[in-house]
């Protein structure tokens, strides 16, 4: 069965299901009218049955690293123990009020205390603020932050953000929100900063750098200390995307390469369950300069070594808060548990075999016949694979692999990006992959390769084993369509 | 291989020009361009009057892989802008050259013109990208 209908398409009038628990609702007179709802809302009206059977349905459809292999560069899509999981999930963590009292609220805070001496250990910052609800708002944090210290020396002739050309999207972005005009700065041909243009594009106009390391071309970014040198003379601030911080946790610290300011992806990093728009964390660290602007609430002690929220009182000049209460606890609280079944010595075990299986995995493909983006260079925890050879002859892209591979049974690779690098396959297998499942997806690849000498078409025509066979991408964006309406079907 | 029309001028940044003799010239994205970038599926362009400086950011192309920023490769007013590729940016994909024209400008300043790339030069630099 295919076409899934919508939960909605479902629903039957009157077909619900009533809490057969008792009523524990108190009493609503005292809302008044204008706050009352006219008319029902517009639910689905389902049995349990219907209901259980649509979502697993759904469920089934799905690549999940609970099933598949999935190597979607730059997303640290690694396996996510069940412990974090169960032991977040304890009925006293459920049944905590965000309001409730200090002195009823000491464990979770001694979590979360916990969890920010865990991450200014590991990232080598000063201090760390939890709030941020995902990568996106760690990176606005962190721009604000940059954005207040220099507001706050009066010096506003800072107008400009840079940016390397391999940047994810969202640091542009970002540095925009933020009020700055961006400046991209080239990469050579190692892959490397090219840091005569960062020179040349430094000055009294800068207010910061935005730099992912190592880079997402899958390189340290060798020269960082030269590079953190002339940005700081020049009066800007580093800001560290954390984007990639698996690579190097717990070996080098982003604090030591002279970074002010960083996030973190606590859903990528240490390992809660992410992708498809669910809940992310992205707490922001920050050096010695910027810790009076870090975003509240914060956990400290007082002096009784009780702990207590940090609030406007104890940082007057924060940036504010980002969410209503503590940002997403429940994936803290995870990443906390993740981070203590770890401990120091198993933190440098996820960059070596991250590091490891990534190199593998490039090696086998390169002795298989596929063309490395940089060749020359050591992976970190992705490398980056371009099929440019393969699009002009037989004809194949970077999509068609892409296609192909899901019915073998793999998770797509991050097709197109980096832009700078053509037809490329962005590759990231994890740590928590077995060298046996490295060796299927070579041979996968190496397949799919033999297909497409064989007969271009097999490939162009992919997926054929999925609920939707190609999708046009192009109709999808142009005639973007995600409503549904009663009565009407999809509504624009 | 790359379609690198003669007659044309380009731009490292990849953006071509015609030269129309009347004092304006006609700016696109080259071939090898809209290769890279794959299917259109929309297309911001300048506003006719708006006053660019050469290798400023004047439009964006986006396809289904990516938003690029397009250069505008000279200086001057904006004449016209390609409204056709408001319903059909598809046709930079079908026809670059032709009517997938993205702007016309007044020109400014004729020396800007040596800074330009022959096609010869141009497929040089194509050449070496795809190396």
């Amino acid at each position: 069965m295919n076409n899934e209908p919508l939960i909605f398409e479902h629903s039957r009038p009157g077909r619900i299901n009533r809490a057969q628990s008792a009523h524990l609702g108190g009493d609503l007179d005292d809302i008044p009218d204008t706050l009352r709802r006219q008319r029902r809302p517009g639910l689905p009206e389902v049995s349990e049955l219907d209901a259980v059977r649509h979502y697993t349905r759904l469920s089934q459809k799905n690549f999940s690293i609970d099933t598949h292999f999935y190597p979607l560069g730059s997303c640290t899509m690694k396996y996510n123990p069940r412990a974090c999981n169960t032991l977040a999930s304890l009925p006293g963590f459920l049944g905590q009020h965000p309001l409730s009292a200090v002195r009823d609220s000491q464990g979770i805070l001694a979590c979360l205390w916990d969890l920010q001496e865990m991450l200014k250990a590991v990232t080598g910052m000063c201090a760390v603020s939890l709030t941020p609800m995902a990568g996106a708002q760690g990176e606005f944090a962190g721009v604000a932050m940059i954005r207040a210290y220099h507001d706050a020396r009066g010096d506003d002739a800072r107008t400009e953000i840079l940016v390397p050309d391999a940047a994810h999207g969202t640091n542009p972005a970002t540095a925009t929100m933020c009020g700055y005009s961006v400046r991209e700065i080239p990469t050579d041909a190692q892959g490397d900063v090219d840091v005569v243009a960062l020179k040349a594009a430094v000055g009294p106009h800068t207010a910061g750098i935005m730099l992912t390391n190592p880079s997402t071309l899958g390189v340290f970014e060798r020269r960082i200390h030269e590079i953190a040198r002339i940005v700081h003379q020049a009066g800007g601030l580093l800001y560290y995307d954390g984007a990639n911080l698996n690579a190097i946790l717990g070996k080098v610290k982003p604090g030591d390469m002279g970074f002010d300011v960083i996030h973190i992806n606590l859903h990528k990093t240490f390992s809660t369950p992410h992708g498809g728009g669910g809940p992310g964390s992205g707490p922001v660290g920050v050096s010695e300069r910027l810790h009076p602007f870090i975003p509240i609430p914060l956990v400290g002690r007082d002096d009784n070594s009780a702990f207590r929220w940090l609030d406007e009182h104890d940082l007057p000049q924060s940036i504010g808060r980002l969410s209503a209460h503590m940002g997403n606890t429940g994936i803290l609280l995870r990443a906390y548990v993740y981070a203590l079944m770890l401990g120091r010595e198993g933190m440098v075990r996820i960059a070596d075999y991250a590091t490891l299986n990534a190199n593998y995995l490039m090696a086998r493909l390169r002795a298989a016949g596929f063309d490395m983006a940089l060749p020359e260079r050591r992976a970190t925890h992705e490398f980056i694979l371009t099929l440019k050879h393969q699009a002009k002859e037989p004809g194949v892209t970077a999509m068609d692999f892409a296609k192909r591979l899901l019915d073998y049974g793999f998770h797509a690779p991050t097709t197109y990006f980096p832009l700078i690098i053509p037809e490329c396959l962005l590759i990231e297998p994890t740590e928590t992959e077995s060298k046996e499942a490295l060796d299927a997806f070579v041979e996968a690849m190496v397949a799919i390769q033999a297909e497409a000498e064989k007969d271009v078409e097999t490939l162009k025509g992919a997926p054929y084993s999925l609920p939707v066979r190609r999708l046009d991408d192009v109709q999808a964006a142009r005639e973007l369509d995600l409503r549904w309406q009663a009565n009407g079907g999809m509504a624009s | 291989m790359s379609n690198i029309p003669s007659e044309l001028k380009y731009t490292k940044s990849h953006e071509w020009v015609r030269i129309e003799g009347d004092g304006t010239a006609t700016v696109g994205i080259s071939d090898h361009a809209q290769t890279l970038l794959g299917d259109m599926v929309f297309v911001e362009l300048p506003e006719p009057g708006a006053a660019l400086e050469a290798g400023e950011e004047c439009a964006v192309v986006e396809s289904v892989k990516a938003a690029s920023d397009v250069y505008t490769p000279l200086s001057g007013k904006v004449v016209a802008a390609n409204e056709l590729l408001e319903d059909a940016p598809e046709t930079v994909n079908t026809d670059a050259y032709n009517d997938g024209w993205l702007f016309r400008i007044r020109l400014e300043d004729e020396a800007e013109l040596k800074e330009l790339l022959d096609a010869e030069a141009y497929a040089e630099l194509v050449a070496e990208e795809d190396h």
